[in-house]
């Protein structure tokens, strides 16, 4: 049988559905739904992506009607809900309370239960306050949401976070927006031994191979925002993070070969032209 | 009579007895697309026509914009 038929490729790069809590996903890779040039260029770069998840964040109304158009298109006038599962987030939050507080509003706007939690230390480097984060966390699943928790890659602290319920723990690669990968490919793979929920690693993604690298890691998926929405074309970058997510989730699927010291000839050593015979 | 309540981290006057229903659609808002906090407590779209703002209030409404 040879592999050209669309079964055959589709058995050989069949996959399981990411389960996160009561939301099952396809696609291995969220995206974020801020920072666009346009709202049509998010929902194109969204499109090309194939990703099943979006995230969105909580804000204050523009309360002055001249810099609102109130019949003007809103963000989820581009967002197909049919399409895409919606993952509300705490971005902005700087301590449990506020995080608590947007996650419930978050829970009115959308019905879902479903929240991404960021509890951040402080502006500049955005990294997550791991307290604030755990105590949120804790809270949250008692409210009963389910909890997808941005967090640092430090594995003790994800287990904590699992413990107290987390649906997924999601450890940042490097700072948000950095753009510098994932920075510690060691700590992921302790993080990934001891933490049992899926893992998703979220933010500093900044290329295709990003994305790959967390995938071949073992990562559950992977979510960027400014990889893409910044990138010089976002809608090619859409599609090479899309074809990223999938080399990396195959290659780990399939089982690499192992990295050796010395060389290993891919091509007989026997019948070369030339050569003595042996003894 | 008016009464003064923080709306969005700005003070701001309303009418005595104004209800959260009719302060969003005084601001033109879209019920469905907004989200009330006041007080630090969510106010749930169907109590929006029954909570009457009252002095001092703090609220918070919400809406859901782009973000990673």
């Amino acid at each position: 049988m040879s592999l050209v038929d669309a079964a055959s490729i589709a058995q050989a790069e069949r996959d399981e559905p990411l389960i996160l809590g009561s939301t099952t996903l396809r696609s291995r890779l969220l995206v974020g739904t801020g920072k666009y040039a346009s709202f049509e260029q998010m929902r194109d770069a969204l499109a090309l992506s194939g990703t099943d998840c979006v995230t969105v964040a909580v804000r204050r109304v523009e309360l002055d009607r001249s810099l609102r158009s109130s019949s003007g298109p809103s963000l989820l006038d581009f967002v197909d809900r049919a399409r895409y599962t919606i993952l509300p987030n705490t971005a902005g939050c700087f301590d449990a309370a506020t995080a608590i507080r947007t996650a419930e509003l978050a829970r009115e706007l959308l019905g879902t239960k479903l929240v991404k939690l960021e509890v951040l230390g402080d502006l500049q480097t955005l990294l997550p306050d791991p307290l604030g984060t755990l105590e949120a966390t804790r809270e949250l699943v008692r409210q009963g949401f389910e909890v997808l928790v941005y967090c640092s890659d430090d594995p003790r602290l994800a287990v904590h976070l699992e413990n107290a319920g987390a649906t997924s723990v999601m450890p940042a690669g490097s700072p948000i927006g950095s753009g510098q990968g994932v920075l510690n490919p060691n700590a992921l793979r302790i993080l990934l031994e001891l933490v049992h929920v899926p893992v998703i690693v979220d933010a500093g993604v900044g290329t295709a191979s990003d994305v790959a690298i967390a995938m071949e890691l073992g990562a559950a998926g992977v979510l960027l925002n400014s990889g893409i929405a910044l990138a010089r074309d976002p809608l090619r970058m859409a599609a090479a993070m899309r074809d990223g997510c999938r080399a990396g989730r195959n290659a780990f699927l399939a089982g690499r070969i192992e990295r050796k010291l010395y060389a290993n000839a891919s091509s007989p050593l026997e019948g070369v032209i030339g050569a003595a015979h042996k003894r | 009579m008016s009464i003064t309540i923080s709306l969005n981290g700005q003070a701001r006057e309303v009418s005595e007895l104004t209800t959260v229903a009719a302060l969003l659609a005084e601001l033109e808002l879209a019920p469905e697309r907004t989200a009330v906090e006041r007080n630090g407590q969510l106010v749930r779209r169907v109590e929006h026509a029954s909570v009457a703002l009252a002095p001092g209030d703090a609220l918070e409404i919400v809406t859901l914009v782009g973000g990673g």
